[in-house]
């Protein structure tokens, strides 16, 4: 049982997710933390910053750590198989098809229609982690880690490795509390 | 051919940082450049092929090259090699923060990344909004937004239910222009 929904979750984010392993995140997160209760938020904003910090696809990782916290290796295992396997599959069955129609204005937005939806389980998902941070450590700290790591992200162009091992450094110092 | 592919495809993903995109250039180079598997061209085919799909890009393009150039076992020396180092990481660190959940410091660690998780997420929101506006109109896309906020956070709907009913709605016209052509 428990299996079927670390693959039925998996399955589901990925098939919907048009536009890459970032627009999985908000809809496995509704699976994980909502639907299933498998995790906290908090949890799963540590594996989307972990994540982040990694090299590699980032679907990926967020499946496999979470098949192995719900259901151990064998879990992790069926986590991935659910994220890559589908539209592989698809991939390589509709090849013909997809070649002649991709340039198609409908296949095109197929990709477009979803974006504002996404963007809103983006947004949302955003207003969480904020708000869990603010109720956790306080608004001073929360402001701080926001600005900084907005600048060095966005302006300075930091690798979020560096960003998430300075955060992580920053909360043994200041959050253990 | 099965190690030249786990190579390259290892090198593309341990290299790539932020997420899946930033691996694409380099899979590029590999895959082009350095072992001249295809040109320009056919790769920039499979790119807009992976992209009309939906899940994650980068499994698509490797698990693909690498089954068209030596079949299944070629696909799984690609997808592991893309997938397994990375995924085995993220479990021993994730693990190894978990064991130490009781230590104020681990627990101070684990409230430190919330904000920057928020920050990488809500740089991503503003992304896709930009690409949405641009895309299908400043006017629809604002009567989305709307739309989904109030259907997934006022009357929760499950969001899988309305991306797959806009993407049976991006079907429809294309219906309608098969039958009349």
């Amino acid at each position: 049982m428990i299996y079927w929904q670390v693959f039925w979750a998996h399955f589901t984010s990925n098939l919907l997710g048009y536009g890459g392993g970032p627009a999985t995140i908000p809809l496995l997160q509704h699976e994980v933390v909502d639907r299933y209760g498998w995790m906290t938020n908090g949890e799963f904003s540590e594996i989307v910053a972990l994540g982040n910090g990694l090299p590699g696809p980032i679907a990926t990782k967020m499946a496999a750590y979470i098949g192995y916290d719900v259901a151990g290796i064998p879990g992790a295992f069926i986590a991935l198989f659910a994220t890559v396997a589908p539209s592989l599959i698809l991939m390589i069955m509709l090849l013909g098809i997809l070649m002649r129609h991709k340039d198609a204005p409908q296949v095109k937005r197929l990709t477009k229609v979803v974006r504002p939806t996404i963007a809103v389980l983006l947004g949302v998902m955003t207003y969480d982690f904020f708000f869990d941070s603010f109720t956790g450590s306080g608004w001073v700290h929360t402001l701080i880690l926001i600005v900084v790591a907005y600048v060095l992200l966005e302006v300075r162009k930091v690798s979020p490795t560096w960003v998430v091992l300075g955060a992580l450094i920053y909360g043994a110092i200041f959050l253990g509390g | 051919m099965n190690k030249d592919l786990f190579i390259a495809f290892f090198r593309a993903g341990m290299l790539g940082y932020g997420g899946g995109l930033s691996a694409i250039p380099l899979m590029k180079r590999e895959v082009v450049d350095r072992y001249k598997w295809m040109d320009d061209d056919e790769f920039s085919d499979i790119l807009a092929l992976a992209n009309t799909l939906p899940g994650p890009v980068n499994t698509k393009l490797s698990g693909y090259i690498g089954w068209r150039l030596n079949r299944w076992t070629g696909m799984l020396s690609s997808l592991a090699a893309t997938v397994l180092p990375t995924a085995f990481l993220m479990v021993i660190l994730l693990t190894l923060l978990n064991a130490f959940k009781d230590k104020p410091w681990v627990q101070g660690m684990a409230r430190g990344v919330i904000p920057i998780a928020g920050v990488m997420i809500g740089v991503l929101a503003i992304d896709f909004l930009k690409k949405a506006g641009v895309g299908l109109g400043w006017p629809l896309t604002v009567i989305l937004v709307v739309a989904s906020l109030a259907l997934t956070e006022f009357a929760g709907v499950h969001p899988a239910i309305i991306i797959a009913v806009l993407i049976l709605s991006a079907f429809i016209p294309w219906r309608k222009k098969g039958g009349a052509s």
